[in-house]
């Protein structure tokens, strides 16, 4: 049964206030989730008013900058700073997106930074993504073939490789498994333990549309579930938060459209 | 290292912005259990017909009454929000209207429809009685 409320050791705690911005005219706060694994307390909403001038125009510039100038304990996972590597997803005005893509322009008024919806937090802004990953690795996300390897690549006609790319560049192969969709979702909240998600429902997606891949038939067999597939209900969180653009919840019709027409 | 039991949930309905679209799936569940409950009513007045003139009157005078009306007025709102987001449902489930951009269209007209059908019906209700 879904719980709406958090739990009493989650409940957001009101918590410290830092005003590094010196009186600077282009100033903006930043209220930050904050989580200490090594006390007893509860998290907090940490705000930080920080002068804009002294940090890029990213909101991941503006974490960095808080951990460099304000407060080193602040703890967050990025690496590329530009939209690939899908580290740095977080839920910033609302929304799940990449705290580097994200511009600190486009956020009303004070930005408010929280971990990806939830998930277990190891520590302020880091979640715990191991059932995801252990739901990702059910897909056997690999290709399968029976036939005989060829003396080269397996080819693909440009058609054919536009079911992953997208005609637009936005197909499933862009997915950067930064988990923002999945953690959008409300039914993944709810049945997370269970529903696949649409992260990984569009990775299952990515090798059923892959032609070299000769496993359709006992792919779909694996989601034919009222969990794993059918808790998607077009809610399409997924596809308006997706810092790539790709279309989750397209990719999950896809599958249940073949569960029909395969009968 | 804590034990990982301990670790807090993050917030989820407490911060996520609600978009158009999980609005609009909200509604469909709100709408369609409302829609339910409103069968017993339809029986009722089916029940009431079947009975005689005594126990139909008993009907009428409740649905004339302000609560009465105000249940139908709903379960009308209702029914041709349900209706119709049920329609976009059928048309997502062949495949289309996934485009960001497009389902929010579908999503508006949704709304517009039911707020013009439900002024409709009680138009034509009120100019009867």
């Amino acid at each position: 049964m879904a719980q709406f409320t958090l739990p009493q050791n989650s409940k957001v705690k009101k918590g410290d206030r830092y005003d590094v911005a010196n009186g600077a005219a282009n100033a903006r706060t930043f209220k930050v989730y904050r989580w200490d694994p090594d006390t007893e307390d509860n998290p907090r909403l940490d705000e930080y008013k920080v002068d804009l001038g002294k940090c890029g125009p990213m909101v991941l510039d503006a974490l960095i900058h808080i951990k460099n100038d304000v407060d080193s304990t602040l703890t967050f996972r990025r690496s590329c700073r530009e939209g690939i590597c899908g580290s740095c997803a977080m839920n910033i005005d609302g929304t799940n997106t990449l705290a580097c893509t994200k511009d600190i322009a486009d956020c009303k008024g004070d930005v408010k930074i929280t971990p990806l919806p939830h998930m277990p937090v190891v520590k302020d802004l880091v979640p715990d993504l191991t059932h995801v990953y252990a739901q990702y690795e059910t897909i056997e996300p690999w290709m399968k073939a029976d036939s005989p390897a060829p003396e080269r690549e397996r080819l693909q006609s440009p058609e054919d490789a536009n079911l992953l790319n997208g005609d637009d560049g936005h197909g499933p192969a862009g997915c950067i498994l930064c988990f923002c969709c999945s953690t959008s979702c409300p039914s993944y909240w709810w049945n997370g333990d269970r529903f696949l998600g649409p992260a990984i429902l569009l990775q299952a997606y990515r090798w059923i549309a892959d032609t070299r891949d000769e496993a359709t038939g006992e792919r779909l067999d694996a989601l034919e579930d009222p969990f794993r597939l059918y808790r998607c209900h077009t809610i399409m969180n997924c596809t308006n938060t997706c810092p790539k653009g790709l279309n989750p919840a397209k990719a999950i019709a896809e599958i249940k459209k073949m569960m029909v027409t395969r009968r | 290292m804590s034990d990982i039991k301990q670790r807090p949930l993050s917030p989820h309905l407490q911060v996520y912005r609600p978009q158009l679209t999980s609005v609009t799936s909200i509604l469909h569940r709100a709408t369609g259990a409302g829609l339910s409950v409103g069968l017993v009513f339809f029986t009722w007045w089916l029940v009431a017909a079947a009975s005689g003139p005594e126990a139909y009157g008993v009907f009428s005078s409740f649905c004339r009454s302000l609560l009465g009306v105000a249940l139908l007025f709903g379960w009308s709102l209702a029914f041709y929000y349900h209706l119709a987001n049920g329609i976009r449902h059928l048309i997502w489930d062949s495949g289309r209207l996934f485009k960001i951009k497009n389902a929010y269209t579908a999503g508006y007209f949704v709304l517009f429809f039911t707020v013009a059908m439900t002024a409709l019906s009680w138009v034509c209700i009120m100019g009867k009685y």
